[in-house]
C-alpha cells in the first residue's frame, strides 16, 4: 500500500483536494491497482506488487513514478461533478436516543437542533469504520457534540448520529459512539444491489425531516434519493 | 456432494484471496488470514490457487462428508482425526462416504484450512466468496458455520470410496521459518515514537496475547511512548501495526477497518504475513526493519515457491486422476 498525504487536517478545502486526485487516479487505474482509498487528509493505494514486478525492477518506485506523472498532470480548474443524495430522516423522541441531552448542554430547543442539522448540505469526506458508514460534515458549531464516553453496545441500523463536528448514519446495527439524533428509513447499504453502498466519497447530503407516518410507510423507490 | 457441519467451531469461514475494489466504501478485503496455507490446500487437491477454503480456529467445526472427496489441510495443526484416524497436514487425502473429519487439540498455529477438489459451492458477494460477516454477505450465507449446516461440493469425485493418504506431502517449512522474526518496514508514524520507543520496537520481545481475532492480534511489551499529537484518520491494511493509547501495539489483520485513527508505526511486509498469523498466545515475536526492495523480492520468492509445489503436485496427481 502507497499513501499520498495531501494535507494533515480535517478541512473541506484538503478534502476536495483529495477527491479531486482520487478521481484522476481512477481515470489512470492500472490493473495492479486492487484498491483506491481516499480518506480525509490521504489517499491510499493498494497494488499488487507480484503483477508490477512481472515488467519492473522495483513495485514501489514504478508506483511512485506513476502516480508523479499522474499528479503533474491534474488540471486544479476541472471541477468534478459530486452528487447530491436527499436522505429522509425521522427526528421522533422514539428514534433521538440523545437529541434532548445536546438540546440541554447547547441550550436550543429540539426544533432548533432539527433545523439546524437539515439546514446544510454535507460534504463525505470519507467511508469506513463499517461497509457504507459515510463521515460526512461539518455540522454547525452549535450542535456539534463530542461522541458519548461510554459506547452504546448497540446502536440500530439507519441511525443518525453526531460525533464532533460529523454526521453519519450507522449502515447496521452495530456499537457505536455518535450521539443519535434521528433514524432514516432509507437503506444506505442494500447486499442485494449491484452497487450496495447508497454513498461515494465526495457526495454532497441533505437530510430531508420526515414524520413518523411518513417514517414507518417508507417506500424508497417513491422517494427522490438523487438530484440529478 | 456435500458435507454437514455436525458440532459447529467457534469462527468457521469460507475465504478466498480476498474482495477487492471496495474499500473506498469501507468493504474490507477479508480473505484468508494465512494465504500461504489457503494456497497449499489448493495445490495439493489440484484446484486453482485461489480458490475459496474453509479457515477454521480451535475448537474446529466437526464434519461429515456425505459423499467421497479428495481434500487437503494446511495451516494450523489440530490433530485432525477422520473417523478416529490421525491424518497429516499438507498431504493429499481421499475421504470416503459418511466419514466424520474432526479435529482433536492444538499442536501448532491459529488458522486451519480445508481444500476440496473443484471447491465448495458458495454464494460470492462482489466476486469474492471470502465471508465478511460486519454485511453478513460472502462465503456461507455470510456467516460462520452453525451446526446442520449442508455445504454442497462443487464437483462431484467419486474417484474411489476409500479414506487414504497420498504417500508424499507438501514442504512448507521454508514459510513458517524463524517465526518469532517478523520482518516490517517504517510506518508512515514510525517517527511520532520517541527514539527510545523506536529502539525498543526493533530490540524488543512482544507476546501474542488473547485478545486477537480476523480483524487484529494485540500484543504485550514494554510501553511504546510518542510525541506528537492524534492522528486524522487514514487507511491501513493487513499487517499494519498500530500504537494504541496505552501504548501497546495491535498488528491489524485481514478484517482490519479500512481506515483508523491510531498512528501507524509499523508495516508487516506481506511475505510475513502467514508466519505472523499462526503466532500462538503467550508466543513471543520481534520486529526486524528491513527494506522496501528486500521485501518485494521476498513475496516474490514465496510466490514463486508456492507455483513450484503447485508444479509438483499436479505431476503427484496426475496417475490419480488419469489412471
Amino acid at each position: 500500500m502507497l499513501t499520498i498525504c495531501v494535507g494533515d487536517s480535517i478541512d473541506l478545502d484538503v478534502n476536495k483536494k483529495v477527491f479531486h486526485l482520487y478521481h484522476q487516479l481512477l481515470k489512470n487505474r492500472h490493473i495492479s491497482w486492487l484498491d483506491i482509498v481516499p480518506a480525509y487528509a490521504t489517499i491510499s493505494i493498494v497494488y499488487d506488487v507480484v503483477i508490477i514486478r512481472q515488467q519492473q525492477f522495483s513495485a514501489f518506485d514504478w508506483m511512485k513514478s506513476q502516480i508523479e506523472k499522474v499528479m503533474s498532470e491534474i488540471q486544479e480548474e476541472t471541477i468534478i461533478p459530486s452528487r447530491q443524495v436527499n436522505v429522509p430522516v425521522c427526528y421522533d423522541a422514539e428514534f433521538a436516543w440523545d437529541a434532548d441531552r445536546i438540546s440541554k448542554e447547547k441550550n436550543i430547543s429540539f426544533e432548533e437542533l432539527i433545523a439546524l442539522h437539515t439546514s446544510k448540505s454535507y460534504h463525505i469526506f470519507m467511508i469506513g469504520f463499517l461497509p457504507g458508514f459515510a463521515y460526512m460534515g461539518p455540522v454547525d458549531p452549535r450542535i456539534a457534540t463530542p461522541r458519548i464516553s461510554t459506547p452504546r453496545t448497540r446502536v440500530l441500523a439507519g441511525s443518525v448520529g453526531i460525533a464532533g463536528e460529523q454526521t453519519g448514519i450507522y449502515p447496521f446495527n452495530s456499537p457505536g459512539g455518535w450521539n443519535i439524533i434521528g433514524r432514516t428509513p432509507l437503506a444506505v447499504f442494500d447486499l442485494s444491489a449491484a452497487q450496495p453502498v447508497l454513498f461515494q466519497p465526495g457526495d454532497q447530503v441533505k437530510f430531508v425531516p420526515i414524520a413518523k407516518e411518513e417514517f414507518l410507510s417508507f417506500d424508497q423507490s417513491t422517494f427522490n434519493v438523487l438530484d440529478s | 456432494m456435500s458435507m454437514e457441519v455436525i458440532k459447529a467451531g467457534i469462527a468457521d469461514t469460507f475465504q478466498d484471496t480476498g474482495r477487492y475494489g471496495h474499500q473506498h466504501l469501507g468493504i474490507n478485503p477479508g480473505g484468508a488470514m494465512d494465504l500461504v496455507a489457503m494456497h497449499v490446500a489448493n495445490a495439493l487437491v489440484r484446484n486453482e490457487l485461489n480458490e475459496a477454503v474453509l479457515e477454521l480456529c480451535f475448537p474446529a467445526s466437526v464434519l461429515l462428508f456425505k459423499k467421497p472427496a479428495l481434500i487437503a489441510i494446511s495451516g494450523a495443526n489440530f490433530y485432525a482425526e477422520l473417523n478416529g484416524r490421525p491424518v497429516p497436514v499438507n498431504q493429499s487425502i481421499t475421504v470416503s462416504a459418511g466419514t466424520e473429519l474432526k479435529f482433536t487439540k492444538v499442536a501448532k498455529g491459529v488458522f486451519c484450512y480445508i481444500a476440496i477438489h473443484g471447491g465448495f459451492s458458495l454464494s460470492p458477494w462482489l466476486n469474492s466468496n471470502s465471508t465478511n460477516q460486519k454485511a453478513h454477505a460472502g462465503g456461507w450465507n455470510g456467516r460462520s458455520l452453525q451446526k446442520g449446516d449442508v455445504i454442497e461440493f462443487k464437483n462431484d469425485v467419486s474417484i474411489i470410496d476409500e479414506t487414504k493418504m497420498f504417500p508424499w506431502r507438501a514442504n512448507v517449512f521454508d514459510f513458517y521459518k524463524e517465526a518469532e522474526n517478523i520482518q516490517f518496514l517504517r510506518g508512515l508514524e514510525f517517527d511520532w515514537l520517541h527514539s527510545s520507543s523506536q529502539e525498543k520496537l526493533m530490540k524488543e520481545f512482544f507476546t501474542m496475547t488473547r485478545v486477537r481475532d480476523r480483524m487484529g492480534y494485540r500484543l504485550k511489551g514494554d510501553v511504546l511512548s510518542k510525541q506528537h499529537g492524534e492522528l486524522i484518520s487514514t487507511s491501513a491494511t493487513f499487517g499494519t501495526v498500530q500504537l494504541l493509547p496505552d501504548g501497546q501495539l495491535i498488528i491489524l489483520m485481514a478484517d482490519h477497518q479500512t481506515t483508523g485513527g491510531y498512528p501507524r508505526v509499523a508495516q508487516v511486509i506481506a511475505a510475513d504475513r502467514s508466519k505472523l498469523v499462526q503466532i500462538n498466545v503467550g508466543e513471543r515475536i520481534s520486529f526486524r526493519k528491513i527494506s522496501l526492495q528486500d521485501a518485494e523480492d521476498l513475496l516474490l520468492l514465496q510466490r514463486k515457491m508456492l507455483k513450484q509445489i503447485q508444479i509438483t503436485c499436479t505431476v503427484h496427481l496426475k496417475d490419480f486422476f488419469n489412471p
